[in-house]
């Protein structure tokens, strides 16, 4: 077959009447051997179709390019999180490469395709599997062409990292370098490419390092910060008080004396410039503004009333049996409600944004979870065509859910274009806190009984605000209701979002907690008790683990001992943690001593990561668990920087022990939330078996210990 | 009030013309292009802007550039030598001892003079070396077990 031919044949193969812009765009990302492959159900496709002039076909691709190194081009994006490692795997092991030979190419708008964000945990879920055909159809191109070039029937030939070779004649062979040579080949991948079993993997399933160290710490990683342009202007922006506060006056004189500032006023925007940032900062501290403050009618005490108030009808998210035949089966009715306070996302770096704006065509770097939504918002804020837009995602520097709205880009592309110059918005940590989307505040409402002998019989659960993920019991309970209800117009008095495993964590700590009280009521232990009433194998099986590493023994709470169990399911993936803590009962001061985490997430592409990710969700979820809560008088956010709003430290991490099931031949769930979503039941029960007093309320702060006490 | 500041950066004899109030962050990420150290918090709390001044661990979003004059700071940029990565950067890779890596600088330079002034600093001793630096990913066991590989193998020197 030659190379035209097979050239034909492959553009046939795909959407004749895409060939065009297919054509235009192979040639934007250089030669080479192309699959496109697909993802996402068609409400992406036409997402897609709303965004750039890409071929419409296909949301991802990948190249082997003339110097045999493969490229995989997706908008997904690398927060710490590790797919810069976990999808190379994926690819290298189905097309039968190096894992050393891969590249990925990571959220940039204009040579990767449409991508709706990086969260969820969903790109392992959900981008994995197309990935994997993508390189399985890759590898069965190279068979192909291998079977031409060395006149070989393509059955006798095998694929080793990066050659192909007969299998009876090892020295027949030939590199996927030479094969991709001169050529330009574009395939769509098909719709069930033979993919890998497990006792096949070479890659996935293995422990690999992050392949992003070196340049972190070397201090070459480049962020979205660290871009430097010709006569490019650091800008600062003049922030209101509070939320809600308007703008009255403002008087920029002193400002525009300071040597090389500039202001510049658009519409709400009051931005003072500077060839330097620090002095651009000094300079605005110079302006002299007046805002109108609205009275504050609610704060971090009273916001759970105002949120009860605000309370609308809701949705019923699961139900089973009758509660009123729980009711009377139940020997022991439990009422409780939990509350939990706003929690920032905090990421190290804040957000951040460098505009370059050439006529009608822009160029943004961003730090951001949503490169491709980020782009259309800039072009809408410029009046430009969304096309002559292009985002670039660095290395971003924690998003946790917080860094998908853009603010500080459109920010820097209006100034970028008011100016003639590059702007740049770096977001001080002030601002990061005023404009953060706080994970939001909520009730819980749980209503539940048991029998004598501890069998759950009732379960009418309401969740006010949080959301609906992580609201349904996984319990064997006959009698049951799960309701998530919201409110509606402007419940919050400032942003709220996603934050690491949204609305779970408040509802894994609410259930986890009555739960707890229900296994203490019947005197029994902690995992007997929920032992007695799971059927769910796979939370069975995972508590069990956590339960044999930890070394548990059951004794009915509070046993002094300080150890304490929660349970959930996030992203497709099960947990279970324990912990060991100690109380001083003088300060109320909880030290977390020791966590085990066993996890049940099917397929760990790259079980170093995931447990670097489970590690990671223990630590951040020690701050909700035990200090971490936005305070505020209405519109005014009261912590601002990290000397009041405490994140875990070295000193608060407890010895941690994670057992990740072995369960290769199950589906690939999400990693980067699940475990975080039991710190706060799995601290409230300990402290409760510790010293017999619970705190119903996140964070399980020193003063609620102290008050739970008296 | 522009005035001339002479100092060895990483090395290298460098000076700087600008006004010398100005924190050194700043004169090295914009007047110096030096990217590697990183702006957390701004108010020395989070530890991800921490270099080396004379060894000495200084946080540089609120240190006067002036004070640096005459003196050796060193960022991570400086941190290998001809190309060798040095042991703390080595335990940091080998134990995965990072996530989004924005704190990794800070943390490695806190780590660098935590080992200059107790080479052998025990579990304890790292936390408390340590506790001033921030990691939201939450990579402190890590960063903890790669502190004391690199101890290991610097064998108390630098």
């Amino acid at each position: 077959m030659k190379e035209d031919q097979y050239m034909d044949i492959d553009f046939r193969d795909a959407i004749v009447d895409k060939d065009l812009s297919r054509r235009e765009f192979i040639k934007l990302i250089g030669g080479g051997i192309i699959v496109f492959f697909w993802v996402g159900d068609d409400s992406v496709l036409e997402a897609q179709r709303r965004g750039r002039s890409y071929p419409e076909d296909f949301n991802a691709y990948l190249r082997i390019g003339a110097d045999g190194r493969v490229t995989c081009f997706t908008g997904k994006v690398e927060l710490g999180q590790g797919i810069i490692t976990s999808l190379a795997q994926m690819l290298a092991d189905e097309l039968d490469v190096g894992l050393d030979s891969v590249d990925m190419v990571m959220g940039d708008t204009s040579i990767c395709p449409w991508d709706m964000g990086t969260f969820g945990s969903m790109s392992t879920r959900f981008f994995g599997p197309p990935l994997r055909a993508a390189g399985a159809e890759a590898r069965a191109i190279m068979i192909e062409l291998a079977a031409e070039h060395l006149q070989i029937p393509a059955d006798r030939l095998v694929a080793e990292n990066g050659v192909v070779f007969d299998k009876n004649q090892k020295e027949k062979r030939v590199t996927f370098a030479d094969l991709a040579k001169g050529k330009t080949i574009a395939r769509r991948a098909g719709e069930k490419p033979a993919l890998k079993t497990p006792s096949e993997f070479k890659v996935m399933g293995k422990e690999f390092l992050r392949r992003d160290a070196l340049e972190k710490v070397t201090g070459k990683a480049k962020y979205a910060g660290d871009f430097r342009l010709p006569d490019m202007l650091y800008a600062k922006i003049l922030r209101p008080p509070a939320h809600g506060a308007t703008l009255k006056s403002v008087d920029n004189s002193a400002a525009e004396k300071i040597e090389g500032a500039s202001v510049v006023r658009d519409g709400d925007i009051v931005a003072v410039l500077h060839k330097n940032p620090d002095e651009a900062e000094d300079a605005l501290s110079r302006v002299k503004a007046e805002f109108e403050v609205p009275p504050a009618n609610v704060d971090d005490e009273t916001i759970f009333e105002h949120l009860l108030a605000k309370a609308g009808k809701g949705n019923v998210v699961a139900q089973g049996g009758e509660l009123e035949a729980g009711v009377k089966l139940a020997d022991i009715v439990i009422e409780q409600t939990y509350f939990d306070g706003y929690k920032a996302h905090a990421a190290m770096e804040t957000h951040t944004a460098l505009a370059k704006v050439e006529g009608n065509k822009a160029t943004v770097w961003v730090s951001t979870q949503t490169p491709f939504p980020i782009k259309n918002q800039i072009a809408e804020a410029l009046s430009f065509a969304p096309d002559d837009v292009r985002v670039i995602t660095p290395f971003v520097g924690g998003g946790f859910g917080g860094k998908s709205p853009g603010r500080q880009a459109i920010e820097a592309a209006k100034l970028a274009k008011i100016t003639g110059k590059p702007v740049q918005v770096a977001w001080s940590r002030e601002e990061e806190f005023f404009y953060d989307t706080f994970r939001p505040a909520a009730v819980v409402k749980i209503k539940s009984g048991i029998t004598k002998d501890g069998k759950i019989v009732l379960w009418d659960y309401g969740v006010y605000f949080a959301g609906e993920r992580g609201s349904q019991q996984f319990y064997n309970i006959p009698h049951h209701r799960t309701a998530s209800i919201g409110g509606s117009g402007s419940t919050h008095p400032f942003g709220t979002g996603p934050w690491r495993a949204p609305a779970n964590n408040t509802n894994t700590f609410a259930r986890e907690s009555q739960i707890d009280i229900m296994a203490a009521k019947a005197k029994m232990g902690a995992v007997e008790f929920r032992l007695k009433n799971l059927q769910d194998e796979r939370a069975i099986r995972v508590l069990k683990a956590a339960a044999e590493k930890f070394g548990w023994t059951d004794s009915a709470a509070p046993s002094g001992r300080g150890v304490g169990v929660a349970c959930g399911t996030d992203s497709g993936t099960y947990v279970a943690t324990i912990a060991e803590v100690s109380v001083d009962k003088q300060t109320g001061n909880v030290q977390v001593k020791r966590v085990v985490c066993a996890q049940d997430m099917g397929l760990a592409i790259n079980p170093e990561g995931a447990r670097i990710q489970i590690e990671g969700c223990i630590t951040m979820g020690l701050g909700y668990a035990l200090l971490e809560d936005i305070h505020f008088k209405g519109g005014k956010i009261l912590d601002v920087n990290f000397d009041t709003y405490q994140l875990p430290r070295f000193s608060w991490v407890p010895k941690i022990e994670t057992v990740i099931l072995d369960l290769k031949d199950q589906p690939a769930q999400g990693g980067g939330e699940p475990a975080i979503i039991t710190m706060g039941a799995v601290i409230a029960n300990a402290v409760y078996d510790a010293v017999g007093a619970r705190v119903f309320q996140l964070p399980v702060s020193p003063e609620r210990v102290k008050k739970a006490l008296a | 009030m522009a005035e001339t500041i002479s100092f060895k950066l990483n090395g290298e004899s460098v000076s700087v013309t600008t006004d010398g109030r100005r924190p050194l962050l700043w004169v090295l990420r914009t007047d110096l292009g030096l990217t590697g150290t990183k702006f957390g918090c701004g108010k020395a709390i989070c530890g991800a802007c921490t270099v080396l001044v004379d060894k000495a661990v200084v946080r540089s979003c609120i240190y006067p550039v002036r004070n640096v004059s005459g003196k050796e700071v060193l960022t991570i940029e400086g941190l290998s030598k001809n190309g060798d990565l040095h042991p703390l950067q080595k335990a940091f890779i080998k134990h995965d001892a990072l996530q989004c890596g924005f704190c990794t600088p800070g943390m490695i330079l806190n780590a660098y003079s935590l080992l200059h002034q107790n080479p052998r600093p025990s579990r304890e001793e790292i936390i408390q070396g340590m506790e001033g630096n921030l990691c939201r990913c939450g990579a402190y066991t890590r960063i903890i077990d790669a502190i004391q590989t690199a101890a290991k193998e610097m064998k108390g020197g630098n």
